[in-house]
């Protein structure tokens, strides 16, 4: 289903994966400002759908009948720039302009300045909406493109979303994913009053303590897989299901469990690390774990423009 | 003269049967703001989203997005206070191809009270950089209105109204994108206006002339974008400026009229007529256009009241 040169070996995810956050990490210390835990939770989950699912066209990213994305949770607008980049769509020298004056990549997305991207998002629980549309317009154009939201797990509180879930359901759209990046940690949390009066709210961070999300989506007339969304095997085939879609006419949700800030030790399931310029010890720590060899990080945006050119 | 919904729903059967990228997303009120013509005539093509105006807007960016030339279908009010968030990142910031048709805006839509009237859409619209916002007179203008909308690619917001307008053009008018309007010359005050409050000022300066009054009449159709200097050359000269619109007097037509001319070297007095801070009422039209000063009497009243004002400074 991919357009990616088909003569090359299979990507290397995890690699890749590890490429793309230490891309986030030297990007939010260099813009000092932007977000970590968000983008590294989803990294596995985004490096796999850009790299073996999207049928996308790096020399041509206005391609009409290609897959649509939309990052709804567009907070994490950096990890998504750094997959971009990786994948050719711009140099990756680049990403070091991240929320610089003049810069197309801007703090949360912008359709209007980075081809590449299917939606402007930052305002909360709006990417689902968009998503049903490009679905729903697929189908009135008779195309195939698939259409794929990323949301976050604390942006689903949103009231708008569950308008959308509604609809997508009611018009059969089994040519839309969501996925859910569940990684049950927002960036301050419901007060948790168990010291206080004895009365458990849980984990305060953890925007949906107490409620089965599956159930709920399930409820709402959707096909539910639940996943790891660090296990690359479990990705890839949570991913063929959902585009072979649902027999039922389903749209598909897939509830990616994952842990904020994975892939840098420091950051693993620490809130703290939502929003935050890496000291410039912690910088260091994040370049021991995270910083490929030279040899790695292939030119993937020259290989691209060579390409559109032939 | 026809009731502005009836035309605007057949216009979007006809805008459907020539352009297969037309769609129609509605957010249940088709039956009132007469878009049910086209889930008749296209049904496939019309996309129920039920009463959830925030996904109704976010929808139709999606749908744009692929390539679709989506119409919304609901009150004005639902729209551009309840989706207000998602006009603005994902229609005007997006550039989207959106056509937001406001039905029922202004004061006069019948015994519903101030949660159903749409007094400040035309402010909050036009604050949104890339918007297009327009104010058709009449039928004529409103179909011209689609035409351009339709062919044109970037967001439109189109307010509309309920009920029957009475005709201000004819069956010849072609909209520009920008262009006044200046119906009436005049020299003792110069009548602003827009939407269908057009003909009320128009019967307004017929009352005044005979009385001897030289009003100018100027329609702005298009509040964004405006041909500024047009508005500039048409109201040289007046020493009175009055705005007339069924909107609040802040934001609207008069704010704007008011931020042209306040930069430039003739500034005339200038008054605003319109609803003052405050919302609206479940009342007649008849009360409402007395009430709030824009019936073509009231209107009158208000000009001579100025201009005795004006003689005696």
């Amino acid at each position: 289903m991919t357009t990616a040169d088909t003569t090359a070996s299979p990507p290397d995810l995890p690699a890749l994966a590890r490429q793309a956050r230490w891309q986030v990490i030297k990007a939010v210390t260099g813009a000092k400002a932007g977000h970590i835990g968000g983008p590294l939770s989803m990294m596995d989950l985004l490096v796999s759908l850009y790299f073996t699912e999207l049928n996308i066209r790096v020399e041509e990213p206005e391609w009409p009948d290609r897959d649509r994305f939309v990052l709804s949770k567009g907070h994490a607008a950096i990890g998504l720039y750094s997959v971009l980049a990786l994948r050719g769509f711009l140099p990756v020298s680049e990403l070091s302009t991240f929320d610089k004056a003049d810069s197309r990549l801007q703090g949360h997305p912008d359709v209007t300045r980075l081809p590449g991207l299917d939606s402007s998002t930052g305002s909360l629980g709006q990417g689902l909406s968009v998503g049903v549309g490009m679905a729903l317009g697929a189908q009135l154009a008779k195309k195939d493109f698939h259409t794929w939201v990323m949301l976050g797990d604390g942006e689903i509180q949103e009231g708008m979303v569950w308008e959308a879930v509604q609809l997508a359901a009611r018009y059969k759209l089994s040519n839309l994913t969501a996925i859910v990046d569940r990684n049950g940690l927002q960036q301050f949390g419901l007060p948790s009053t168990s010291e206080t009066t004895g009365t458990d709210r849980g984990d305060r961070r953890d925007p949906w303590f107490g409620v089965d999300l599956s159930a709920v989506f399930q409820a709402f007339g959707w096909r539910v897989i639940e996943l790891n969304g660090h296990d690359f095997d479990q990705i890839h085939n949570s991913y063929q299901l959902a585009r072979a879609g649902d027999f039922n006419g389903r749209p598909t949700v897939l509830i990616a469990h994952t842990v904020k800030g994975k892939g840098l030790s420091l950051a693993e399931g620490a809130h703290t690390w939502h929003s935050i310029v890496p000291s410039p010890d912690d910088f260091e720590k994040a370049r021991q774990e995270l910083e490929p060899d030279e040899i790695e990080l292939l030119d993937s945006y020259a290989h691209a423009q060579q390409r559109s050119q032939v | 003269m026809r009731a502005m919904r009836d035309v605007w729903g057949e216009k979007l059967v006809q805008l459907g049967d020539t352009d297969p990228r037309t769609v129609v997303v509605d957010g249940d009120l088709a039956n009132s703001t007469k878009a049910d013509n086209f889930a008749k005539a296209h049904p496939d093509r019309f996309v129920q989203i039920g009463i959830a105006e925030q996904n109704l807007i976010g929808t139709a960016a999606g749908l744009a997005a692929v390539g679709c030339v989506p119409w919304t279908s609901s009150f004005t009010v639902f729209l551009t206070h309840r989706a207000l968030d998602p006009i603005r990142m994902l229609v005007a910031q997006s550039h989207a191809n959106v056509k937001i048709a406001g039905s029922y805006s202004g004061l006069l839509i019948g015994a519903v009270g101030k949660t159903h009237l749409d007094i400040q859409d035309l402010a909050i619209m036009r604050a949104m950089p890339g918007m297009t916002v327009l104010a058709p007179a009449d039928e004529h203008e409103l179909l011209s209105m689609m035409d351009w909308a339709q062919a044109m690619t970037g967001p439109v917001y189109l307010r509309l109204v309920r009920d029957v307008v009475p005709d201000v053009f004819d069956s010849s008018y072609v909209f520009e994108p920008g262009a006044i309007h200046v119906l009436r010359p005049g020299s003792d005050v110069a009548l602003v206006s827009t939407g269908p409050q057009t003909s009320r000022v128009l019967a307004a300066s017929d009352q005044l002339a005979a009385e001897g009054v030289h009003a100018a009449v100027v329609h702005v159709p298009s509040l964004k974008p405006l041909d500024t200097q047009a508005l500039r050359m048409a109201l040289q000269g007046s020493q009175l400026v009055v705005t007339v619109e069924e909107h609040s007097v802040h934001g609207g037509l008069g704010g704007l009229v008011a931020e042209e001319l306040s930069s430039g070297s003739s500034r005339p007095r200038i008054e605003r007529i319109g609803v003052a801070d405050g919302w609206g009422e479940s009342a007649s039209n008849e009360f409402m256009l007395d009430k709030h000063g824009l019936s073509p009497d009231r209107i009158c009243d208000r000009v001579r009241s100025l201009l005795a004002t004006a003689v005696s400074r």
